[in-house]
């Protein structure tokens, strides 16, 4: 199976390279997503819930790809952020204490927030690696969660915040399933051109060359307290936001919600879908999140399928679905806004100097 | 002028002295060699020089600038960069990312540019891949730049090393063991290449290296230690004959009935 797929990945990537099959294959993507909580079908209201989940899902991916995946750096603790994100959020917007903050205003300091746990979180583990820095970032999840549930005059304990606002957008009030289906979609979208964009800059190669060998990078010029620490903040920034748009959706929140698991199947899916790669996130995240679901039919056995399958896949295909690919620079540039001219018309003098 | 300037330079490793009172002055623009028997301290001396590991006493002077204490980072800002005895590439990344992130502390894009792409961001970036380029050029490597560097034959990856510590533009490049594992064809080109430096780019050389061809074809100047202290110094013809030297590579008995030729071939 392995093989197959590594053989239909070289095929594909063949046809990948010609930007109309690229652009149309996106462009039809994205539309069918759009669509899709406009089919009616049985269910349809359950799946339109189960794939807006997937979304949120596959945010909280996208910003531990950047710590794990880009940087290298091992943070078991990544659902601290989103808690972090959730509980701005309640504590700014219900009835809890009376703020009712718009959704909007709300987003962007909860992100901060979060970055700023991350940054925090940050600074004591900057020596350490691997191993090490993996325990360190686990216990830091769990003490947020111990926070929420045992402040009790802020956060309500285990009883959890209820009540919570829903988000005006242009007077319309954002409720329910397929609103938050597009709502997440867009957060998706924002995050995927934010984090490839990083990813192909000075400071996503820096990120990279720090995961490679931390020495040999800080020996090439780069200052890795602050790569690190902008990774951690990047990364903790979007749990943050998704974290908010969880609260919004949820509108109650527990300290139940945001326990261990949610960190380990975050990790899980950047694992399964291929480290440091975009689009391993999603598969990873549809694989992790939305197919237990779909496996809802074999009821007792569901559990056991799935974890049959994550063994399978670790045996048969330890890179993961998409494993990340690096970009091709010297030949050609596949930078499609770049106004580059072709590697042909180079010589002609006709480069800005 | 001096390049750099060592003086009194001592490291422990707990009861270990590892580089004892070391001395050092090197020109600019020459070629020098550190060469010594192993475990002399020649990678500890580097270790030091680059700020990987923190001198215990002793002042470092770079082009008349105190660099002792300074984070490794910071020293490559300055313009001191290196390459390793056991090659240390970006095995991942593509061959011209490798020498793109060398050119990392020249460059001066943020966060925010890196997302907006702003017109400063996309000229960076142009000029990045234009200096990658003309770098693989320079160093023989012209094609090969979208490979995976650990997918690179030895001899290639090597020179990618070499490429790669020249994209931060430095002033003194430190090479460690360049022609190890090499064959006498590619030292011959390794050599030429190094003097290509010096002589075209205006670089100042430092290599440890165990290849005496090498060693006593381009130095200049040759440092000799033993145990972490100078036992020689001078010219290849001078240290050839040095009694020091040859006892510290072959043992007293070999004192004397020595020949130069035998010294040079002592750690072939």
């Amino acid at each position: 199976m392995a093989k197959l797929l590594t053989l239909f990945q070289e095929k594909t990537s063949r046809y990948l390279v010609n930007p109309w099959i690229r652009y149309g294959l996106i462009v039809l993507v994205l539309a069918a997503v759009a669509v899709f909580p406009q089919i009616k079908f049985a269910q349809s209201a359950y799946w339109v819930r189960v794939i807006g989940y997937t979304g949120l899902y596959i945010l909280l991916g996208l910003g531990l790809n950047v710590v794990v995946g880009f940087a290298g750096l091992l943070d078991l603790g990544y659902v601290a952020f989103y808690a972090i994100g959730a509980y701005t959020y309640a504590l700014l917007a219900s009835s809890f204490f009376g703020n009712h903050l718009s959704f909007w205003v709300v987003l962007p300091i909860a992100g901060l927030l979060a970055a700023m746990a991350g940054v925090l979180l940050g600074i004591p583990v900057l020596r350490m690696r691997g191993d090490y820095l993996a325990i360190v970032t686990l216990g830091f999840g769990e003490i947020i969660r111990i926070l929420v549930t045992n402040l009790r005059g802020l956060t309500n304990g285990s009883q959890g915040m209820v009540d919570i606002d829903s988000p005006m957008l242009f007077g319309l009030q954002l409720k329910g399933a397929t609103h938050f289906y597009y709502l997440v979609f867009v957060f998706v979208l924002v995050t995927i051109f934010v984090t490839t964009r990083l990813n192909h800059s000075r400071i996503g190669r820096a990120w990279v060359a720090l995961r490679e060998d931390e020495d040999v990078a800080q020996m090439m010029g780069i200052n890795t307290t602050l790569t690190k620490l902008m990774a951690f903040g990047t990364g903790a920034l979007i749990g943050g936001l998704g974290g908010a748009v969880f609260a919004a959706w949820q509108r109650s929140i527990y300290p139940d919600n945001f326990n261990l698991y949610v960190s380990i199947n975050v990790l899980s899916l950047i694992i399964i879908g291929g480290m440091g790669s975009i689009p391993g996130v999603i598969v990873g995240a549809f694989a992790l999140i939305a197919l237990p679901d779909l496996l809802r039919e074999f009821s007792d056995y569901r559990m056991l399928l799935y974890g049959l399958l994550l063994v399978v896949m670790m045996v048969a295909r330890p890179e993961g679905f998409i494993p990340s690919k690096r970009r091709q620079l010297e030949l050609r540039s596949s930078e499609p806004d770049e106004d580059e001219p072709p590697p042909g018309s180079a010589g002609d003098g006709e480069v800005a100097p | 002028m001096t390049c750099l300037s060592i003086k009194g330079l001592t490291k422990y490793f707990g009861g270990l002295m590892a580089i004892n009172e070391l001395d050092l002055e090197v020109r600019e623009q020459s070629i020098s060699s550190i060469i010594g028997p192993n475990g002399a301290g020649k990678t500890t001396f580097f270790n030091v020089v680059t700020g990987f590991y923190r001198a215990d006493h002793g002042t470092i002077e770079f082009m008349g600038k105190d660099i002792g204490g300074m984070l490794p980072d910071r020293i490559t800002h300055a313009g001191i960069s290196r390459t390793y005895q056991n090659i240390r590439l970006f095995q991942n990344m593509t061959v011209i990312e490798n020498v793109m992130v060398g050119q990392h502390a020249r460059l001066k894009t943020n966060l925010l540019d890196a997302v907006l792409h702003t017109p400063r961001f996309k000229r960076e970036e142009r000029e990045v891949v234009e200096e990658g380029r003309r770098l693989l050029q320079f160093s023989g490597l012209a094609g090969m730049g979208d490979k995976l560097a650990r997918s690179l034959p030895y001899g290639a990856q090597r020179r990618l090393e070499i490429a790669r510590s020249l994209a931060s533009k430095p002033k003194l490049l430190l090479l460690d063991e360049p022609a190890a594992g090499m064959n006498p064809h590619e030292t011959n080109d390794l050599m030429a290449f190094i003097k290509r430096l010096r002589d075209e780019l205006g670089i100042t050389i430092l290599l440890i290296e165990h290849d005496m061809r090498v060693v006593m074809g381009i130095s200049e100047q040759i440092t000799v230690l033993d145990y972490g202290v100078k036992i020689a110094e001078g010219k290849p013809a001078d240290i050839q004959n040095n009694v020091r030297v040859i006892e510290a590579y072959l043992g007293r008995g070999a004192v004397n009935g020595t020949r130069t030729a035998e010294v040079t071939h002592a750690n072939a």
